[in-house]
């Protein structure tokens, strides 16, 4: 099963925006939050279709979320989570002395993960804060 | 025939639109339609509306199940816990009026809390920056009047503050540019083709975590001296050309988002654009400005800024004000255990702080105020849904651009559900008898 390696940013996006105010708790947040959006030419190197759940790994964490086509690109090499819990798991939390975690700029590994589910914000956190996951 | 609220302000961006129109139900209880609002700033409105909506405090109760409890409960809960508490986490402040966080500051006087609010994770590196090297920096009225040149620096307004365009930046006339879009030149400086670069005369895609390389790069190519091939991923050419546009405005204005304040060298990549800003003003007139996200984040550094002399990672708990970013900030202190409690009001850091740190919140006795149900709610163990601001009660907020502005109560809350104010105002009391402060 090929493995790719991708510098992750994460940031806003309006559906991120709209399906935040319109409840976190909600399957819009999870749509419009808990993808990785992916240039074309790094779909082929990971020989997925499009809309497939695949595992995000960094050395900081892991999670499922499903890929899409990046909708702002090109820009291969680069992936984008928008931001919210899922890009949140996998993120370098160290703040080097700026009180700021870099959020942008994780290198992360993208596999496939077949059966595996995307889930909802608050199931999330709560299974991540149990070490359920 | 619905009535219509008029000049309404919207409580999502730092933008701070307040040309809303609201269309309430004849008996004003019942949000029916926004105008001239963004898809975001409409959703805020539409969603208070919601039947689903949380309307008391919620206890968590070992099971993980929820127990609905009075606010007389809730507030003693909150009163109690931040009272015991050696040193507690006081965070968010940046979705509430400046009232609240006046009043939540004093609360914080009286327990010793260390206050921070969501700069942390937004803008807290251009604070520190600012302090470094300065700021020159205009209002958002002189942008819409004046400027001819703007640069969007790692920032998407097209995704994250949707009408600033249309209404500051790019295409409106105003006094001294009444050819709107067609007398402006836009650069926009992203690693990604955002919807905001599609829009732009120049796009230079720079390679992600370059930003300072590049903003070096402009500095020697206002003077004209030697630069390598390449920078950042951006030819040569491309970085003499676009230092000639900004050399040759009349005004120009850097917007600056999380593309420089969250990458790699964070505060130094703003000292470099204040740098650059500076530069430019050898030239012609330059101006930079952060791109606020929360409505009210600026808000809540004035308040800490007029009350204690500092924007963000106020540190009370020794009896007077302390301030060292990387120490007294939200994230360093929850990864490394230094605090007891946490309270957490208008933020939303179960979903937007890196999980080694929302672990710690899980760990910990902690109080969520927000009128929605967000991962953070679903980590505290107590929930206390509050009005929301902007749209049941009024208050002060501040743009974007430090310009203060009033917001306005369009509809009533639920029955019985209090606002921020009121709930922090009950707390305040309750504690000033525990501390017999």
């Amino acid at each position: 099963m090929p493995k790719i390696k991708l510098n992750l940013i994460t940031g806003r996006t309006i559906q991120q925006g709209v399906s935040m105010e319109g409840g976190k708790e909600k399957p819009a947040y999870t749509a419009a939050c808990g993808i990785i959006e992916l240039d074309p030419e790094d779909f082929k190197k990971l020989g997925v279709y499009r809309n497939t759940n695949v595992r995000v790994t960094s050395e900081y964490g892991s999670v499922v979320v499903k890929a899409v086509d990046a909708t702002q690109g090109p820009h291969p090499g680069l992936g984008w989570i928008p931001m919210g819990p899922w890009a949140n798991m996998v993120v370098n939390p160290n703040t080097y002395s700026t009180g700021m975690p870099t959020f942008k700029g994780t290198p992360v590994e993208v596999e496939e993960a077949k059966g595996e589910p995307i889930w909802d914000s608050l199931t999330l956190v709560t299974k991540a804060c149990r070490g359920e996951l | 025939m619905a009535k219509l609220v008029t000049d309404v302000v919207c409580p999502f961006c730092g933008t701070l639109c307040d040309d809303l129109e609201v269309g309430v139900s004849d008996d004003g209880t019942k949000i029916l339609e926004v105008y001239n609002a963004c898809a975001i700033g409409a959703e805020k409105f539409l969603h208070s509306q919601a039947k689903d909506r949380v309307t008391r405090p919620r206890m968590k109760q070992e099971d993980g199940s929820w127990k609905e409890i009075s606010y007389d409960e809730a507030v003693e809960y909150t009163a109690t816990t931040l009272a015991a508490a050696r040193k507690p986490l006081m965070y968010g402040w940046s979705s509430t009026n400046c009232e609240a966080q006046a009043i939540g500051t004093e609360i914080g006087e009286m327990v010793g809390a260390v206050m921070d609010n969501t700069a942390t994770v937004c803008h807290g590196t251009t604070l520190i920056a600012v302090q470094d090297v300065g700021v020159p920096s205009c209002t958002l009225g002189e942008i819409l009047n004046r400027a001819d040149r703007i640069v969007f620096w790692g920032c998407n307004p097209a995704h994250a503050h949707p009408r600033h365009m249309s209404r500051y930046s790019i295409f409106p006339r105003g006094f001294f540019t009444g050819k709107g879009a067609k007398g402006r030149k836009m650069v926009v400086v992203d690693p990604r083709v955002t919807d905001t670069a599609k829009t732009a005369d120049i796009h230079l895609q720079v390679e992600q975590g370059r930003d300072y390389e590049l903003l070096t790069a402009l500095r020697v190519a206002f003077k004209g001296e030697w630069l390598p091939d390449t920078v950042a991923g951006i030819p040569k050419k491309t970085i003499y050309e676009v230092a000639d546009i900004m050399k040759s405005g009349r005004f120009g204005i850097i917007f600056f988002g999380m593309g420089v304040t969250q990458s790699l060298s964070k505060n130094h990549n703003i000292d470099q654009a204040i740098c650059v800003t500076r530069d430019l003003n050898e030239y012609t007139k330059w101006n930079i400005m952060p791109m606020r996200g929360h409505y009210n984040v600026t808000g809540s550094g004035e308040v800490w800024g007029w009350l204690h002399g500092f924007p963000f990672a106020l540190d009370l708990s020794r009896g007077f004000a302390r301030y060292n970013p990387g120490d007294t900030t939200s994230n360093d202190l929850l990864v490394r255990d230094e605090v007891d409690a946490v309270f957490v009001i208008g933020s939303d850091p179960g979903a937007h702080f890196p999980n080694s740190s929302v672990k710690k919140i899980w760990d910990l006795p902690s109080i969520c105020i927000d009128p929605h149900l967000t991962p953070t709610t679903a980590v505290c163990k107590l929930h206390v849904p509050v009005a929301f601001v902007g749209v049941e009660t009024g208050g002060c907020a501040y743009r974007m651009d430090n310009v203060p502005i009033e917001c306005r109560k369009v509809v009533d809350p639920p029955e019985g559900m209090l606002t921020d104010l009121e709930f922090l105002e009950r707390v305040t009391a309750r504690v000033r008898e525990l501390k017999g402060a």
